[in-house]
């Protein structure tokens, strides 16, 4: 029924795109002509991809609805630059990217279909995609058995890895040990007050702050408290930390309840003068929704910050804004989604081909000088090397950068000594 | 630690309560109207509460570009805004929808799911998918500290203060106005009612676009402790329902009673247990009061 | 085949025939195993809205916490599957080998006592319809013999579902939490996740389902349907006739929610992973949806409207990726407000009088005669009750409940 459709629609469409990249070829000029020459599809493409002479097909899959979709559109946005960029650069390996998008619709099954949809029907040749880690565990298993390739933009709990997967975010350690190091050495703190929304990615989160915490440091974890996700009132919450007066609060609230948790932090009286905070779940995405005023003089841990000072950022924010507007923020995981396309890229020229398992093979070690965090390299093990940087929040909603790792951090998604 | 201190503690403890209460009851008052008086189940309250919100945020960058001056007045008169908004948005969907479906109160639910859906989109499509902040007027934030170590949030005592007025007015409007003779001569008996004169149709619309008010000025409220975003106003929905089925449909009072219950009992046990068991243990004790009191805690009597 | 068209009535017998030719030809024939597998999917959705059109169109009792019972079937299901794809070899990088990876991740060292039977699928069949059936015993025998109904009933059962999703989400080291049970691999060694195992698993959810249909079908026939209708209709005089309604009630809410049950254990076959998304009030009510979509008094119909919800979602949000919510929206508001009695009811209000006429001009097919006798009586039962009077062409220009 509706794949008869779909395949009409699919050829018509590329019908249109392969006149459009006839058009377009006096523009990218003689190196992409030569390239796809010099890549025949026979070649590049043994596994029945969606990948022609002209283009190559890869698959967005984001929540566009529901209330993920305040933490997506940034990931969403950030993809879509970085594929425009690579097209106006001549594409990969002569081929322009053609992108089809899937809502996931913040629903773990949708995730789970619209990625069995992406990977069987429309055999793209990468799928840049998902954020929670609910919506990865639903379709990691699809891309195992289907063999797709997964760029996952999101920083998470880690104990996982992946042939089929390339984290561009940090696992838990890469962004949770220099931060509690950085407070504990700066900021004296000893004692601390774990809070977290309920779910795996801030229980691991936790667990591996706690144990770092109580067997490195030798501090104490005075509190550690768990909320519904969604939870909206934590009044009772801010008493019981006052109650245990710890040196610094670490907190892992995400969602609808991030705001209601900060404007009722500083209602009662808890702000930046008064208390020690590290968060790592607010990103510049975040402070929008909470207001800067709400928070300001709080720390966050991440890896990337807009107000990085460096020429690659600064590229990188211009491109953004004048493609969707002067009052767009940039957050973590939108850097780390923007690098997805860019990895993509430099692996399959590296490997020569678009197939998954040359690609796979190929992406330990390569390296992108261009990445507006600096320099990462993909490790073995499919995540990043990459930095950790302290930030202060300003009441514009940016981060001022406090301090930041002296080197790249390596990725360990199965750390010894915290499980 | 002091004696005092934990005086103090008690006494914020208290107000922690007392303000989940006022914020129960606001987003379940304009609920309770709908569902209490006129017996449909409006699954787009959250998404009118949305309305207030986005209100407020409207307001707020428009008074920060071109009248930065009136910042700290703002707020007030958005409310009202807020108000009207929401009530233009409930008369629409009544005259739209609800009314032909009056007969089917079952059925509302399925329409107003999907208004809520359409609703949803409609913000996103409007104001973009992520969350926005509304700048509020520096007094309103913060807290008072009367004592060394006692901190009263500032927002906690405005949404307390505004929900008073606002159940202080729906009493008075309910027992002491002409619309109030109406709409309860309506509940009690709907042909009768309209036999003696009343314009039940007109009287259902002013109920469910005043219901509907309510929770845009609920919505506007909430931006000082809560989050702005298409998806915002299904956080409160079900608790909103709960309060007013746990409260007993047709009585405003129980709506009262059952927020106060439902906050204490809930403010109390986050304070002892962790926030996800209590949230179990609360729901758990609504739903077995339920069960031994299934017409919730005050139900008119009605002969069945 | 005319006893057989005689207890089903032609409407159903040509319903029935319909969605036997579309499910077991049809779809089989025209699409592939993605798409097929999808469809799988949404048919293990369709028991769900076939014990609603029995709760809801026959028993009056609307309940928005169906995704409750699906839930909890789905995790019988899921539980007896995780620990058979959990052997100690594969799971052998974990600190704990042998036990689920979620577990492993929380910090538990052993398998929970609880778990322990669900090593043995005889004992996983048994809880996936025991469970269901037992706690929507108990909510259903606490409620009706007090006489909670309607919106009542609604709202408490959607507090049970908020309260089991808190719960499984708050408890993940034993639940897998929001994440859910993932990666489930194989049952009794046969791996799940070919395309063969597929299409069998597609045909036994297909062939479940008919049962499903069939036994439904059956209770409406029997003086017990006869009851439930009447109830719905008079509660009080079938109470004063000297029979207890509340027990009538408990019945078929439990029948509804060992339907369910099997759904969810279907799902968790065919998808291969199980996690508390449908077990809260939003996918409650979208089965609430589906129901009304396919018209609430016809079991057929409920299958049809579950296909056409499902795939209007997959297809409007392929196809219109900004605009899905609106469309959506629109086919919620408008079946209410225009076709009150679903697709069933746009069958029986425009093309069975149509078919009626057309067989009328053709003397020669025999059955006329109790044909039409047959099918004005289920008309009447279908819409001629107090309950829900509207026709559908009239229904928008009824004004309110006072006209």
């Amino acid at each position: 029924m509706s794949t008869n459709d779909d395949r009409k629609g699919l050829q018509s469409l590329s019908r249109r795109q392969f006149s459009m990249g006839l058009a377009a070829l006096p523009l990218i000029g003689m190196p992409g002509l030569s390239m796809a020459a010099k890549y025949p599809t026979a070649q590049v493409n043994t596994t029945k991809l969606a990948v022609t002479d002209t283009e190559v097909i890869v698959g967005q899959l984001h929540s566009a609805t529901g209330t993920m979709a305040i933490s997506e559109t940034g990931s969403i946005q950030a993809e879509r630059l970085a594929i425009e960029q690579i097209n106006a650069m001549g594409g990969v390996l002569g081929r322009q990217i053609k992108i089809i998008q899937e809502d996931g619709a913040s629903d773990w099954p949708t995730f789970a279909e619209k990625s069995k949809k992406l990977l069987v029907n429309d055999r793209v040749a990468a799928v840049f995609g998902c954020w929670t880690s609910a919506s990865r565990k639903a379709v990691l298993p699809i891309f195992e058995k289907e063999n797709g390739m997964l760029y996952y933009p999101t920083f998470y709990e880690g104990l996982e890895q992946s042939k089929n997967v390339i984290y561009t975010g940090q696992e838990a350690t890469q962004q949770i040990i220099y931060g509690l190091d950085w407070v504990a050495k700066e900021k004296k703190a000893k004692t601390f007050f774990l809070i977290g929304s309920d779910y795996i990615w801030p229980r691991t989160s936790n667990k591996i702050a706690r144990k770092h915490i109580e067997n490195f440091q030798k501090g104490k974890v005075v509190g550690e408290e768990y909320y519904p996700l969604g939870h909206t009132n934590f009044n009772s919450l801010i008493n019981k930390i006052k109650i245990a007066k710890p040196d610094c609060v670490y907190a892992i609230v995400v969602g609808g309840s991030n705001v209601a948790f900060y404007k009722q932090l500083k209602a009662a009286g808890i702000t930046a003068d008064k208390q020690l905070i590290l968060t790592i779940s607010v990103t510049e995405d975040e402070l929008l929704g909470i207001g800067g005023e709400n928070c300001n003089g709080f720390y966050a841990c991440m890896k990337y910050f807009q107000s990085l000072d460096n020429p690659n950022n600064k590229k990188f924010v211009e491109a953004f804004k004048a493609k969707y507007g002067a009052k767009e923020v940039i957050g973590d995981v939108t850097q780390a989604a923007y690098l997805g396309p860019w990895i993509w890229k430099a692996t399959v020229e590296k490997a020569g081909s678009f197939d998954i398992d040359k690609i796979a093979a190929a992406s330990a070690g390569i390296e992108l000088k261009t990445a507006p965090e600096g320099y990462v390299k993909v490790h073995e093990n499919h995540h990043l090397w990459s930095k950790a940087r302290i930030g202060q929040i300003q009441t514009d909603g940016q981060f001022k950068l406090i301090a930041e790792s002296p080197n790249l951090i390596e990725p360990n998604p199965f750390p010894k000594g915290y499980q | 630690m002091t004696a005092s201190e934990l005086w103090n503690i008690v006494l914020m403890q208290g107000f922690a309560g007392l303000s989940l209460f006022s914020v129960l009851l606001l987003m379940g008052l304009g609920l309770a109207i709908i569902f209490g008086q006129m017996g449909v189940i409006n699954m787009a309250h959250g998404e009118f509460m949305t309305i207030g919100a986005y209100t407020i945020f409207l307001i707020s960058s428009l008074v920060e570009t071109y009248a930065p001056g009136l910042m700290p007045y703002y707020f007030l008169i958005a409310i009202g805004v807020a108000f009207v908004l929401a009530f233009g948005a409930g008369w629409l969907a009544e005259w739209a929808l609800i009314r032909h479906l009056y007969k089917r109160p079952l059925d509302t639910l399925l329409a107003t799911w999907g208004l809520s859906l359409g609703m949803q989109q409609t913000f996103r499509s409007i104001f973009g998918a992520k969350e926005v902040s509304p700048t509020l007027p520096e007094w309103l934030m913060g807290s008072w500290s009367p004592a060394e170590g006692l901190d009263i949030p500032i927002n906690g005592m405005f949404v307390m203060a505004l929900t008073l007025l606002v159940t202080g007015g729906v009493f008075l409007m309910l027992y002491r106005s002409r619309w109030g003779l109406r709409v309860r001569a309506t509940v009690a008996n709907r042909t009768m009612a309209n036999a003696i004169g009343i314009n039940t149709r007109k009287t259902d619309r002013m109920t469910f676009a005043i219901g509907c008010g309510i929770a845009g000025v609920a919505g506007a409220a909430f931006t000082t402790i809560g989050s702005t975003g298409p998806t915002s106003g299904s956080l409160y929905i079900v608790d909103a329902f709960l309060v007013v089925t746990f409260g007993g449909a047709a009585s405003l009072f129980g709506t009262v009673a059952s927020a106060f219950g439902i906050a204490q009992a809930q403010s109390i046990t986050e304070f002892f247990l962790n926030g996800s068991m209590a949230k179990v243990i609360t729901l758990l004790a609504i739903v077995t009061i339920l069960m031994i009191r299934p017409q919730g805690l005050f139900a008119l009597k009605v002969r069945r | 085949m005319t006893k057989l068209r005689h207890w089903l009535g032609t409407s159903d017998l040509a319903g029935i025939a319909l969605l036997a030719l579309l499910v077991f030809v049809v779809m089989p024939l025209s699409t592939d195993i993605f798409r097929l597998n999808l469809i799988g999917k949404y048919l293990t959705y369709a028991f769900v809205a076939v014990g609603l059109v029995m709760l809801w169109g026959y028993g009056g009792i609307l309940s928005l916490g169906q995704g409750v019972f699906f839930g909890l079937g789905g995790y019988c299901m899921a539980m007896f599957l995780k620990l058979e794809a959990s052997d100690p070899i594969s799971t052998k990088i974990q600190s704990t080998p042998g036990i689920p990876d979620f577990m492993d991740w929380n910090q538990i060292t052993a398998l929970p006592t609880w778990w322990e039977p669900f090593r043995h699928l005889p004992f996983a069949i048994l809880a996936l319809l025991v469970i269901p059936t037992l706690l929507a015993f108990i909510v259903g025998f606490a409620m009706f013999k007090r006489r909670v109904g309607g919106v009542y009933f609604a709202i408490i059962t959607q507090a049970v579902a908020l309260i089991l999703t808190v719960l499984i989400i708050g408890q993940q080291g034993y639940t897998g939490g929001v994440n859910g049970m993932t990666d489930l691999k194989t049952m009794l060694g046969w791996d799940i996740r070919t395309d063969s195992a597929r299409y069998i698993l597609y045909f036994v959810n297909a062939i479940l389902l008919f049962a499903a249909i069939f036994a439904c079908r059956a209770i409406q026939k029997s003086k017990l349907g006869t009851l439930m209708l009447a109830m719905r209709d008079k509660e009080d005089r079938v109470r004063f006739s000297g029979y207890d309604v509340a027990n009538f009630k408990v019945f078929v809410f439990c029948l509804a929610a060992m339907l369910c049950g099997i759904g969810g254990a279907m799902f968790s076959l065919q998808v291969g992973f199980m996690s508390p998304s449908f077990v809260g009030i939003v996918p409650s009510i979208e089965m609430v949806i589906f129901a009304a979509v396919g018209g609430r008094m016809s079991l057929v119909g409920a299958v049809f409207g579950t296909l056409l919800v499902n795939f209007g979602k997959t297809y409007f949000s392929e196809s219109f990726p900004q605009l899905w919510l609106f469309l959506m929206a629109a086919l919620f508001i408008g079946v209410v407000m225009a076709f009150p009695n679903g697709l069933a009811g746009l069958f029986e209000d425009y093309v069975k009088p149509w078919l009626l006429r057309t067989r009328a001009k053709q003397p020669d097919v025999p059955p006329a005669e109790p044909v039409v006798e047959e099918t004005t009586r289920s008309v009447a039962s279908r819409t001629g009750d107090s309950v829900e009077p509207l026709p559908a062409p009239t229904a928008g220009r009824l004004g309110p409940a006072v006209a």
